[in-house]
């Protein structure tokens, strides 16, 4: 699959190879490093451990692929999750005398965080498109919104899952099939639909065009506004999955519940390489943004030469080298 | 009496290409010279020499008599040469008093003298009769007001002379009147004033001196006195038709595949109705402004229109451009490289853009996108490597692709706006071939342009419009550039009476009326 994908972005974009396998030597160079540094990390379960972890960031930031590739932008992600989190327990706990606990009540929960996702997703979009808000301002103020009402929620402290519910639960983090959790698989599901779609749909080609020049997308007759809309919805709702998965982790939610990841999704959509200001996307890329982020965090706690505090000082590194790559990329013609 | 600033047998080149041959003309002092031509015919290249913005390439400009060279458009501020271009050039989040102040600020220390740079602003202002409030925001002033305040900018660094490019374009009749009146204080004061405009009654009304360029040429420049406005339109025009054009058949039009009534797009165009037959190439003509590229893009669904539409006689309601695309009508752009092509893509991606919906579903199938540029490569003579970002191609190969994309969707009804517009004389004489093929095989085609040879080589039928409205219109041997010129810039004598009601009548001409009373026999 990626060899195909930069065969093919290759002609289009002329991409100087820094751009295509740049961050993919970085996710190279971090497992030997991590290898060299900790035998456990190749390990069973410190690889399983970070993967799962880093399903939900990457979940989201598989539709932040298509939000930032159409030219636009969600702060709100982090914040949203907490919300649909806190919304979830809340709707499951209230159904529990009704519906007992069992499979009925699970899709209740799952339905809720993906009927909530979307329409987080859609009121986004409509001010975006409809009202003409910068996406930016919109997404800044609805981050604050579902931060504020999930601590409402809360009452300030933190909205827990009936405990029997709990059990039940749990699961659909700690199982899978095969020996991979299911938030694996349900983030390499995420990963290659959006993949396909990105590269390959009628669907992502629209994206990208609306992303480089929304004008002349217009004018070759692609529905920039539903367009977008979409991305924004399509977000929403993988949101909404990442919450499914993320809910039966811990069982519970707080105000500090998802805090940064709109900002970790977003630095792994643009390590992957795909353009901040809209116009090309992968999302592959974006998975090994993903990657990197969390191997980094688990390098650095695995091992005692550099604090792990440091964390987010070496991922923002990380995130400042992706952009100069990529301007490099972009002037060196 | 020695001209202030002259050009003497000045020319330019851009690459190998001459665009002005050997022009010779002065500017005095107390004199307002218009310089006026068609689009393309060289003005704007010419001013941005008189400002220093560029160099000429050959021959002398002398001030006062002396030959000089600006190598930056500061040294030619130094000397007292301002020109004010088309877009204003102000920060419209500034305020009246920043602007006018922009990069040469009073200050004190660190300081700036807000006080008295207000008081100034106010003074000059007061100069050019304007009472905009100096701590006003520029946005919020009025286009008259930001004229002004360019002028008064302008004399506020001791204009000597004085070039603006198409200054009434964007004014009001009554504001093009205040302008004048200023015009003919600067004139009182000594000020050399040259501008350029389209409007040639607005020429006469004001001009001292006259230059009259066509094709990068000067073809006359003298004083305005005992011109009228018909010679000035027949010095601009009149050059001879070449082959440049394919030759027309002649056949007898189709039945009526589009029937436009009453449209109006807000604010650009009003009470739009025309026919357009099977086979049919119909020009539209009209000076940039006049609102036939809106007019079509209103048509197209690309911008809000309310209107009647009939296509193949059934009538259509078109909100957006795909639901054109449905009805087999499709739009090419005027402007390339703002919305027609994505630069930075390939041209694969943007050979299918428009079409891919209706032909690949929900996937896309690369290998038959490689064929579809195989085919287009082939069809249209696409030169340029496949992998190239399509901002590095030519521009006549970027039209040509842009042709092709818009092909790929099958219209049964194009309409082209400026279809050749910066690109070669062959790749030209390619696109008008293309299109009249294009007619003779069933497709209606709608040409735009403000090159009236193009529309006169090319089209069996010319609507011309003026103001956002259609003036008249223009078939087989009456399409002239004198026809069109005088349609397009209201000029109400005319020894051709058929022309002469329309153009005349102009806002009270319903649209029916052309239609049924000029329609060729």
């Amino acid at each position: 699959m990626t060899q195909t994908d930069t065969a093919t972005a290759k002609p289009a974009r002329r991409l100087p190879p820094m751009t295509v396998i740049g961050p993919v030597v970085a996710l190279i160079a971090l497992i030997i490093i991590g290898a060299m540094l900790n035998p456990n990390f190749l390990g069973y379960a410190n690889l399983t451990n970070v993967l799962s972890r880093s399903a939900f960031i990457g979940i989201i930031a598989v539709g932040m692929t298509f939000v930032i590739t159409a030219g636009g932008l969600d702060l709100s992600v982090g914040s949203m999750a907490a919300f649909i989190a806190g919304l979830m327990i809340l709707v499951m706990n209230a159904a529990l005398p009704v519906l007992g606990v069992g499979l009925p009540i699970i899709f209740l929960g799952v339905a809720t965080a993906l009927v909530a996702g979307v329409i987080a997703g859609l009121i986004n979009g409509l001010l975006i498109t409809k009202v003409g808000i910068e996406a930016f301002i919109v997404t800044l103020g609805t981050m604050g919104i579902y931060r504020s009402l999930v601590t409402w929620m809360a009452d300030g402290g933190t909205l827990s899952l009936d405990f029997g519910l709990r059990t039940f639960y749990r699961p659909v983090y700690y199982d899978g099939i095969l020996g991979i959790s299911w938030p694996i698989i349900v983030f390499a599901l995420c990963v290659i639909v959006g993949e396909i779609f990105l590269s390959r749909g009628v669907f992502g080609r629209h994206v990208a065009a609306t992303g480089a020049n929304a004008e002349v997308a217009h004018y070759s007759s692609v529905n920039t506004t539903r367009v977008r809309l979409a991305t924004y919805v399509l977000l929403g709702l993988l949101v909404g999955v990442a919450t499914i998965m993320y809910v039966p982790r811990l069982g519970s939610a707080s105000q500090t519940t998802g805090i940064l990841w709109e900002l970790e999704a977003i630095a792994a959509v643009i390590i992957g390489g795909t353009y901040l200001k809209g116009g090309f996307g992968r999302v592959w890329g974006t998975v090994i943004g993903v990657l990197i982020l969390s191997l980094i965090e688990n390098i650095l706690n695995l091992t005692d030469y550099v604090s792990p505090y440091l964390n987010g000082a070496v991922q923002g590194v990380m995130i400042i080298l992706a952009v100069i790559l990529q301007r490099g990329a972009k002037t060196g013609k | 009496m020695t001209p202030i600033l002259a050009l003497d047998d000045v020319s330019k080149h851009f690459g190998p290409i001459e665009v002005l041959h050997g022009l010779s003309f002065a500017l005095y002092p107390g004199e307002v010279h218009a310089l006026i031509g068609e689009n393309g015919a060289g003005k704007s290249t010419t001013m941005k020499i008189l400002a220093g913005y560029q160099p000429a390439s050959s021959g002398r400009i002398t001030l006062d008599g002396a030959p000089v060279t600006f190598d930056t458009m500061r040294a030619a501020e130094e000397q007292g040469i301002v020109m004010i271009h088309q877009e204003f050039n102000l920060a419209e989040l500034l305020t009246v008093e920043q602007n006018m102040f922009l990069g040469r600020e009073l200050r004190r220390g660190p300081f700036l003298r807000r006080a008295e740079m207000q008081r100034q602003t106010r003074a000059q202002l007061a100069r050019v009769e304007c009472h905009a409030d100096p701590r006003a925001l520029v946005r919020e002033l009025s286009n008259s007001d930001k004229q002004m305040l360019e002028i008064a900018k302008a004399l506020s660094r001791d204009a000597r002379v004085l070039i603006m490019d198409e200054p009434t374009a964007v004014l009001t009749n009554n504001e093009t009147e205040i302008l004048f009146q200023q015009v003919r204080a600067l004139r009182e004061q000594g000020t050399a004033v040259m501008f350029t405009s389209h409007k040639l009654d607005e020429v006469k009304a004001i001009a001292d001196r006259v230059t009259i360029m066509r094709d990068g040429k000067v073809v006359f420049t003298g004083p305005a006195e005992g011109l009228s406005e018909q010679d000035m339109a027949e010095a601009m025009v009149g050059r001879e038709l070449s082959d440049l054009y394919p030759v027309n058949p002649g056949t007898v039009p189709g039945e009526v595949v589009l029937r436009v009534q009453e449209l109006d797009v807000p604010g650009h165009a009003s009470d739009i109705g025309f026919e357009l037959h099977r086979g049919e190439i119909l020009g539209i003509a009209g000076l940039v402004g006049s609102g036939r590229t809106e007019a079509m893009e209103g048509l197209c669904g690309l911008r809000p229109a309310t209107g009647a539409v009939e296509i193949e006689g059934e009538s259509v309601t078109i909100r957006r451009p795909s639901d054109a695309l449905d009805r087999g009508l499709c739009y090419l752009t005027e402007d390339r490289k703002t919305r027609g092509l994505l630069l930075d893509k390939s041209m694969r991606e943007n050979v299918t853009l428009q079409a891919l919906p209706r032909r690949a579903g929900v996937m896309i199938d690369r290998a038959g996108e490689e064929r579809i540029l195989d085919e287009a490569i082939r069809d249209f003579d696409i030169r340029g490597a496949r992998g190239v970002r399509v901002g590095n191609l030519s521009g006549g190969n970027q039209q040509k692709l842009l042709l092709a994309k818009v092909m790929q969707s099958e219209p049964r009804i194009l309409v082209t706006d400026e279809p050749t517009r910066g690109i070669d004389i062959g790749t030209k004489q390619q696109i008008y071939r293309f299109l009249r093929g294009l007619a003779d095989q069933g497709t209606s085609v709608i040409v735009i342009s403000s090159e009236m040879q193009e529309l006169i080589g090319l089209c069996d039928r010319v609507l011309v419009m003026r103001l956002g409205r259609i003036t008249g219109q223009l078939a087989g041997h009456d399409i002239t550039e004198r026809g069109i010129v005088r349609l397009a810039m209201g000029i109400a004598q005319d020894p051709d009476p058929q022309t002469d009601s329309k153009a005349g009548q102009g806002e009270a001409t319903p649209a029916s009326d052309i239609l049924d009373s000029d329609r060729p026999t």
